[in-house]
């Protein structure tokens, strides 16, 4: 098969969908390239880079959508480009098929296959094609960049002989993968992050990248994200309420707020309000990664940067991926050969659309002139269900000494126990056994107390010498072989001696392998 | 010699052993307990031989002499993985010795009972050694020596065959896997009530055929109970026969009347004893249901594990290290048995060289003995004090940003956490994926000692480093 690129007809896109390195890859599944001069060009791949690799290169867009059965491509086709779609070619590229209701049934009457990489499903295989979250992963880091660069002071707090400087507080309101890499971004630059998020399970997510969890005091917040495939859904009034509040009392600290709140097929919340930005200090920055949607400040336009009237900076750019070009094509061109890769499952170069399988299936929106969206839920669910997590319970002093005194007492009872039963064995025992027996008996029952005790403080790296060690004492029992060889039959003889030297190759051995052992223990 | 220089001989021998056992709570001291241990034993035997009651003791010297000449080599050329099978070896030379001794009892019992009731005079005069100490006792502290001989001699024939079980499991010349003839516990039930009805007949005077059955069914108690013990419960294994070789040599001492072997045999069996308990806990399994041959595995449907294993490869791995500051090694039997402890010292070595902290996380029960992953790494030169314990370093997982894990499975598998129908639910394990990236160095997709899936190899921070782990080991030392 032959997979082609075009040069992105948008405006203002910088990104192509094949990269050198993924033509190189795609070659090795079977597959022939074919891209259009100066497709890679914005993103720093120049069109000999791909001569070198042996893509063929073909002048305009035309010859390349004619060429090409499959045309990977970023954004999703242009009115003109749908026109070049022809029977039997397959789309690859961002579809938004649920907002795209027209770009939907046009491409279907010009009875092509069409695969949204928007529409990869969220489960654990798939991860390695979901372009969604390579593309947040920029954005998030893109959008602490932009603020930087808006922000006229440090990140990082410093003292230095002209003075101090406090740290920036930066709040992520979302933290999703684009949330996660904004808060990675801001605390290595040496920002105070906060982040927040309805789910309440991301907070591990959140301290684990270094920022703080902003706790929302409210009763039933538990959302369960895995009831929205790892998505968050809409929230109830009164947890909105709460939020709001919690946001307008962090305002005034805040210097840089990214915002990242999307819910899945909606428009973006709206959830920095007009009156927060007015809260902020003069010189702050919101940056608003919900833009295209509509985004989550109330001031945001799309696609711009304004400056409101108290000097805070809204950036509301939609095309965040698009200004790292170089990296975001890298990730992009990546997802689409992993989605050849599972198109391609014996890597001879032909296409399988097997449609029983729940990546395939899930990201085909148009299959051979029909329209195949929505696709069913997935077979598998994306996230295990989050068990409700039990808190451990806070102790009082009062309980703690209680829980003591309790186990103290359980212990008493349990020794005490152990003693008179073990006692009246023993006494019971002396009862019986003539004397000599009982003398023996002492000497046992003591050893057997001093094996304990000696043997609880013995480290765990030492087991292994311990038990090397015990083996060579045990040959102890040759004492019985030596008493007895002395004395009567030759039968006796001749078990005891067998006895001796069975016992002799264990002293040797025993003592000597544990003197390896313990010589190889040495301190650094 | 007189009686009294033997008793005097044999305190002080006592209290070297104890020392010695004692010794072994520090790295420095345990060096210093051998000697304790090797002291102790040359002043027993030395005593022993000049002593009241024994004889031919040229022959006992050149046993003795004859028996270091096969051990000591052994020992030396024993290489450090084979330690496990090594041991359980020497077990069951323990236990067939206390085997050998009971019969000698029991003859010499039989002995001189004809003697005694020949009424021959000249004869009894004639005894010396052990067979005069038997024709001095009374007829109560004789039935006293006829259970001490039987229990010593079950005790003994037990541990013999199952060392020889434990052994050829280690050694991988038995199916590890355990295994049950069908009859399951009733049999090793049955086999211990036949012998205790023996044991009743055997009092009552019904002569040695009862000793003889009895030791057979012993032996087959011996070889069936550890038979059914499943591998990831050797280390357990390995430490109670060697708790049983002590009882088998303090009820020796019993029927001989030696305090000595009583007080060893003592501290022996309690050690041995303690040391399982404490693996048990470790494993969180039930110390009776272990020791009495895997009684009471959970049954239930484990958790369906989801998802694909990533893959990586040594420059992948090599990279990671790189950025890397904080690294844990988790070696696991894996490691041993691709004998990968030198190249991971070297690994170690040029990582630390180069400014990161490399520490090793090492589960109580990693390997086939207590310990075991602490003699490999030492004897590969890894400085033991960078070497934790799981209650030590399983806290800092979080705060790692490479763990390797090199040829565990069941240490580190999550499941024993998540789902409550694995078989290993409950165990404590080592946190290995709440690190920032895992990379799992392992043969292939094959399921660890107790046969049940991993979910950690399907998370996603996990990359499998597939290939044998001392080559593994060795590509990545040339990346790095």
């Amino acid at each position: 098969m032959k997979i082609g690129t075009p040069k992105e007809t948008l405006k203002g896109e910088n990104r192509v969908a094949m990269t050198p390195d993924s033509a190189l890859q795609l070659q090795k599944l079977g597959h022939d390239c074919v891209i259009e001069a100066g497709a890679g060009v914005a993103a720093g791949f120049g069109d000999d880079a791909y001569r070198a690799v042996g893509v063929e290169v073909v002048k305009t867009a035309t010859a390349l959508w004619k060429a090409a059965d499959i045309i990977a491509k970023v954004r999703p086709p242009s009115d003109t480009e749908i026109g070049w779609l022809t029977r039997d070619k397959t789309l690859i590229s961002f579809f938004w098929p649920a907002q795209n209701q027209a770009l939907l049934e046009f491409c279907r009457t010009r009875g092509a296959s069409a695969i949204a990489m928007d529409m990869v499903p969220r489960i654990s295989r798939a991860q390695k094609m979901d372009a969604l979250s390579s593309m947040a992963n920029i954005a998030g880091y893109r959008a602490v960049i932009e603020a930087g660069s808006n922000f006229g002071r440090f990140f990082t707090a410093q003292v230095t002989a002209a003075g101090k400087v406090p740290p920036a507080k930066v709040l992520v309101v979302g933290a999703g993968v684009a949330g996660l890499a904004a808060i990675g971004a801001a605390t290595s630059l040496g920002a105070i992050a906060y982040a927040f998020d309805v789910r309440s399970e991301v907070a591990e997510q959140i301290e684990s990248m270094g920022a703080e969890f902003v706790f929302l005091d409210f009763e039933d917040q538990a959302q369960d994200g895995a009831a929205a495939c790892g998505y968050a859904a809409p929230s109830s009034p009164e947890f909105r309420q709460k939020q709001l509040e919690k946001f307008r009392e962090l305002a005034p600290q805040m210097d840089i707020v990214i915002t990242t709140a999307l819910i899945p097929g909606r428009d973006a919340p709206k959830l920095w309000l007009k009156d927060m930005t007015e809260a902020m200090k003069p010189g702050s920055v919101v940056v608003d990664l919900a833009a295209e949607r509509g985004g989550n400040c109330d001031l945001t336009v799309p696609g711009e940067k304004v400056v409101t009237k108290n000097g805070v900076t809204i950036i509301g750019y939609t095309d965040f991926p698009s200004r790292m070009a170089s990296q975001s094509s890298t990730f992009y061109s990546a997802n689409i050969r992993h989605m050849l890769a599972e198109l391609t499952p014996a890597k001879d170069g032909v296409i399988v659309h097997n449609m029983e399988d729940d990546v395939i299936r899930g990201a085909t929106v148009i299959h051979r002139g029909e329209i195949t969206f929505p696709p069913p839920p997935p077979k598998v669910q994306a996230i295990a269900a989050q068990k409700p997590r039990e808190k451990a319970k806070e102790l009082t002093p009062e309980e703690k000494r209680t829980h003591e005194i309790a186990a103290f007492k359980a212990q008493t009872r349990q020794q005490f126990t152990l003693l008179a039963a073990g006692g009246s064995a023993i006494l019971l025992a002396g009862l019986f056994a003539p004397a000599s027996f009982m003398q023996h008996l002492i000497v046992f029952v003591l050893s057997v107390f001093v094996g304990f005790q000696v043997i609880w403080n013995v480290s765990h790296a030492l087991h292994t010498p311990l038990m090397a060690v015990t083996n060579a004492v045990s040959s102890i029992i040759i004492l019985g072989a030596l008493l007895q060889i002395g004395s009567g039959s030759w039968l006796v003889l001749l078990l005891a001696a067998a006895s001796v030297l069975m016992a002799g190759i264990n002293i040797f051995g025993g003592f000597m392998v544990t003197r390896r052992m313990l010589a190889m223990f040495q301190k650094s | 010699m007189e009686f009294g220089f033997t008793t005097a001989a044999y305190v002080f021998a006592a209290i070297l052993f104890i020392l010695s056992l004692g010794g072994l709570s520090g790295q420095e001291s345990a060096k210093r307990a051998v000697w304790y241990g090797i002291w102790g034993m040359t002043l027993a035997v030395f005593a022993t031989l000049i002593g009241p009651g024994a004889g031919n003791w040229w022959l006992s010297a050149m046993l003795l002499a004859g028996g270091g000449a096969i051990g000591w080599p052994v020992a030396n050329r024993v290489q450090m993985t084979e330690m496990p099978q090594l041991v359980a070896a020497m077990h069951s030379l323990v236990g067939l010795a206390a085997v050998f001794i009971g019969f000698n009892t029991e003859f010499e019992m039989v002995r001189i009972a004809a003697i005694q009731a020949a009424s021959d005079t000249a004869a009894l005069e004639a005894l010396k050694g052990f067979a005069l100490k038997v024709a001095e006792k009374t007829p109560a502290e004789i039935s006293i020596l006829k259970a001490e001989v039987f229990v010593g001699l079950f005790i003994g024939a037990v541990t013999f065959t199952g060392s020889v079980i434990a052994y050829g499991k280690l050694a991988g010349k038995v199916d590890s896997r355990a295994k049950k003839l069908p009859g399951g516990h009733a049999l090793n039930a049955g086999a211990a009530l036949l012998s205790a009805l023996l044991l009743v007949l055997y009092l009552a005077g019904a002569g040695t055929w009862t000793l003889m059955v009895m030791t057979v069914l012993a032996f087959f108690i011996g070889f069936h109970l550890i038979g059914g013990i499943g591998g990831a419960d050797m280390p357990v294994v390995v430490s109670m026969l060697n708790s049983y070789s002590g009882w088998a040599a303090a009820a020796i001492g019993f029927s001989l009347s030696n305090d000595l072997l009583i007080v060893v045999g003592a501290l022996v069996g309690s050690s041995g004893a303690i040391l399982s308990y404490i693996m048990c806990k470790a494993m969180n399994r039930s110390f009776i249901s272990v020791i009495l041959g895997g009684f009471g595995n959970r049954a239930g449907p484990a958790m369906a594990v989801e998802g694909e294993q990533l893959t990586v490869d040594a420059a992948g791995v090599a990279a990671a290290l790189d950025e890397a500051d904080s690294i844990i090694i988790v070696p696991g039997y894996g490691m041993a048995v691709a004998q990968a402890q030198q190249s991971i010292s070297d690994l170690t070595r040029k990582l630390r060289a180069s400014g990161k902290q490399v520490r090793f996380a090492i589960h109580p029960v990693a390997g086939r003995l207590p310990g075991h992953m602490n003699v490999l790494l030492a004897e590969a030169k890894v400085p033991y004090d960078i070497v934790l314990e799981m209650d030590e370093i399983n806290e800092d997982f979080p705060e790692t940003d490479v763990v390797v894990v090199i040829g565990s499975n069941d240490i580190v598998n999550p499941a024993a956490q998540e789902d409550p129908n694995s078989p290993i639910a409950g165990m404590p394990v080592l946190e290995v994926w709440k690190a920032r990236q895992v990379f799992v160095s392992k043969r292939g997709k094959g399921t660890g000692y107790s046969g049940i899936e991993n979910p950690l190899f399907y998370k996603q921070n996990t990359r499998m480093f597939f290939g044998d782990a001392k080559d593994s080991i060795s590509k990545l030392l040339q990346a790095v």
